[in-house]
């Protein structure tokens, strides 16, 4: 009995290992072979000299992003990055979402035109936004017909990442719009119905009892936000032809990653360094996150 | 109390169309450059109907870069064939992590959520060196044996296939089916819906990639959509009639993919929020 039991346990196993082979390949050449090979890199100059050399070079990585001021300006552009564009497309896709869901008609329409940026390539949209951004274009027309200030927003140190986070808000709140919109399904009526027999206004029934309960599913978003933001890459790249320009304005961290491994010498493995720096840096702003929404679902 | 009640809803519906304004204005601004003359994208005008409607733009992109179409074609075989592989390969990992008994699933599982984790960037240099090594730089192989399998949806298929109904698969083993041709014949047609979601995600990540792209990738023969046109915007940078006319030209497709399959848009994004 136990013989047989082990030929089908010993044939099941080998099923599941045939299964999992694609997986298991990919997963060890391009995934867990290559972080082990990063952290290799981080300790280490590599050089192009006809060959691929490597040199064992300590620490020397990651003390060189003390006195590095780019590293310092990329790593203070992205924090300033996340920390409007996170919270200001999650507000955004909220409002969205709820007012979507009020049950008025056209509701499908609505979803299916705000959807649109998701669907576009960062590249495309880079490219259309540049286009409304120029010193002549439309984006400054009709700030000029409201009377407010216009701006040279690809050209102006002082706003051309502001010009890339208006434009990303407006791409990726509706992408997770959607998502809030899946949550607001499973909040019960009958909470909005006792809600209006206290005689709660839409905002009240909006504040006590949509956020509330949409909580779970904020800091899905936010921490979805929070990853996403952090390694901000095309649209910098697109914005500045690879050179986080003006002035280093549009220089995010992964796009001094990119410049480091690919467009200068001997860097690449200041630049794995650099990589790890940034994992452990989403690390950090994910478990705090997840540390600040726990305490206030305390009170 | 009834005219409150509509005032209320005259709030939602301004809300709801100046924001529909919002998004649409982009799109909208680029078809119109698009049909507009260069005198006319110079002069900085704001109207968006064109005074002098052309196509011009449109024939002239395929003079002006007779590459277009090489790209266009690079981006949908490798598109097309990186779906078709995830779609096999997500789901043969994720019913073997659901449903089969093997030493070391449990750590594989945990591995594959650790993944989840680490930022492409921390991966993105070592495999380059590691496809230089294997001469994969400048070919379809480097751009698609890498991107075949998504831990993202290795996840999602198992939780599917978690909840999938036992009785289907323990009637096909009693007729004598392998556990593999069980989950080729019987199981896999039946995952349907969830198959839709993942390859309308992993298609449009794919297609709108431009990291991989733009470091696997230095042969113009071999560029993508995203690179293309971010080279001929390089070349042609005050054209904006032309880059905006390639900009449509691509948009279309995934536009007309949403138009029929919108449903599944919304379905899959709901899958991937954690439900």
């Amino acid at each position: 009995m136990r013989k047989v039991f082990s030929k089908k346990a010993l044939r099941e196993a080998g099923s599941g290992y045939l299964l999992m082979s694609p997986a298991l390949f990919v997963l060890l050449l391009f995934i867990i072979g290559p972080i082990l090979f990063a952290i290799y890199l981080a300790f280490h100059k590599v050089q192009f000299l006809g060959t691929t050399s490597f040199e064992f070079v300590g620490l020397d990585n990651f003390k060189r992003m003390l006195d590095d001021t780019r590293a310092k300006i990329a790593l203070w552009n992205t924090v300033k990055y996340v920390a409007i564009v996170v919270p200001a497309q999650t507000i955004l896709a909220l409002v969205l979402a709820a007012t979507l869901n009020a049950g008025l008609k056209g509701q499908k329409f609505f979803r299916i035109v705000y959807f649109l940026p998701t669907l576009t390539s960062s590249a495309v949209l880079t490219l259309i936004f540049m286009w409304m951004y120029n010193q002549n274009g439309l984006i400054n027309h009709v700030l000029k017909f409201f009377g407010l200030p216009t701006y040279n927003w690809l050209g102006d140190p002082s706003v051309a990442l502001n010009a890339i986070m208006i434009m990303n808000i407006w791409s990726t709140a509706p992408y997770f719009m959607v998502i809030y919109l899946a949550a607001l399904q499973d909040i019960p009526d009958s909470l909005y119905e006792a809600a209006e027999l206290d005689g709660a206004n839409a905002w009240q029934k909006f504040w006590y009892i949509t956020v509330p309960n949409l909580k779970p599913v904020t800091s899905f978003v936010v921490i979805m936000g929070l990853i996403g933001t952090f390694q901000l890459f095309d649209q910098s790249y697109i914005f500045s032809q690879g050179s986080g320009g003006p002035n280093n304005s549009t220089l995010t961290v992964v796009l001094l990653i990119y410049q480091y491994a690919f467009k200068s010498l001997g860097t690449m493995g200041y630049a794995a360094a650099l990589a790890f720096a940034l994992a452990i840096i989403i690390l950090i702003a994910t478990i705090l996150q997840r540390k600040f929404s726990k305490e206030e679902s305390l009170y | 109390m009834k005219k409150k009640i509509g005032f209320g809803k005259a709030l939602l519906y301004t809300i709801l169309v100046l924001y529909a304004i919002i998004t649409l204005i982009p799109f909208l601004w680029a078809l119109s450059s698009s049909f507009k003359t260069l005198e006319e994208i110079v002069s900085g005008s704001i109207n968006f109907i064109p005074k002098n409607f052309t196509l011009d733009n449109y024939k002239q992109i395929f003079v002006e870069q007779a590459l277009f179409p090489r790209w266009l074609l690079n981006s949908v075989f490798i598109a097309v064939t990186v779906t078709a592989l995830n779609l096999i390969f997500n789901s043969m990992a994720g019913y073997a992590l659901a449903r089969l008994r093997f030493p070391g699933k449990n750590t594989l599982f945990m591995i594959i959520l650790a993944v989840l984790m680490i930022p492409a960037q921390v991966t993105m240099i070592p495999n380059y060196l590691i496809l230089k090594q294997l001469g994969w730089l400048n070919t379809y192989q480097g751009m698609i044996v890498p991107a075949m399998i998504n831990a993202t949806f290795i996840f999602m298929m198992r939780q599917f296939f978690i909840n999938f109904p036992k009785e289907l698969e323990e009637a096909a083993a009693l007729d004598g089916l392998s556990r593999i041709g069980t989950f080729f014949r019987i199981v896999l047609p039946l995952a349907r819906p969830a198959l839709a979601a993942q390859a309308i995600f992993v298609f449009m990540g794919s297609w709108n990639d431009f990291m991989r792209p733009l470091i696997i990738l230095s042969d113009p023969q071999l560029f993508t959509l995203p690179l293309g046109l971010n080279s001929f915007k390089g070349q042609y940078i005050s054209y904006w009639n032309y880059i905006m006319a390639a900009s449509m030209v691509f948009t279309l497709p995934v536009l007309v993919i949403y138009a029929f399959f919108n449903r599944y848009f919304i379905k899959g994004i709901s899958f991937t929020g954690g439900k």
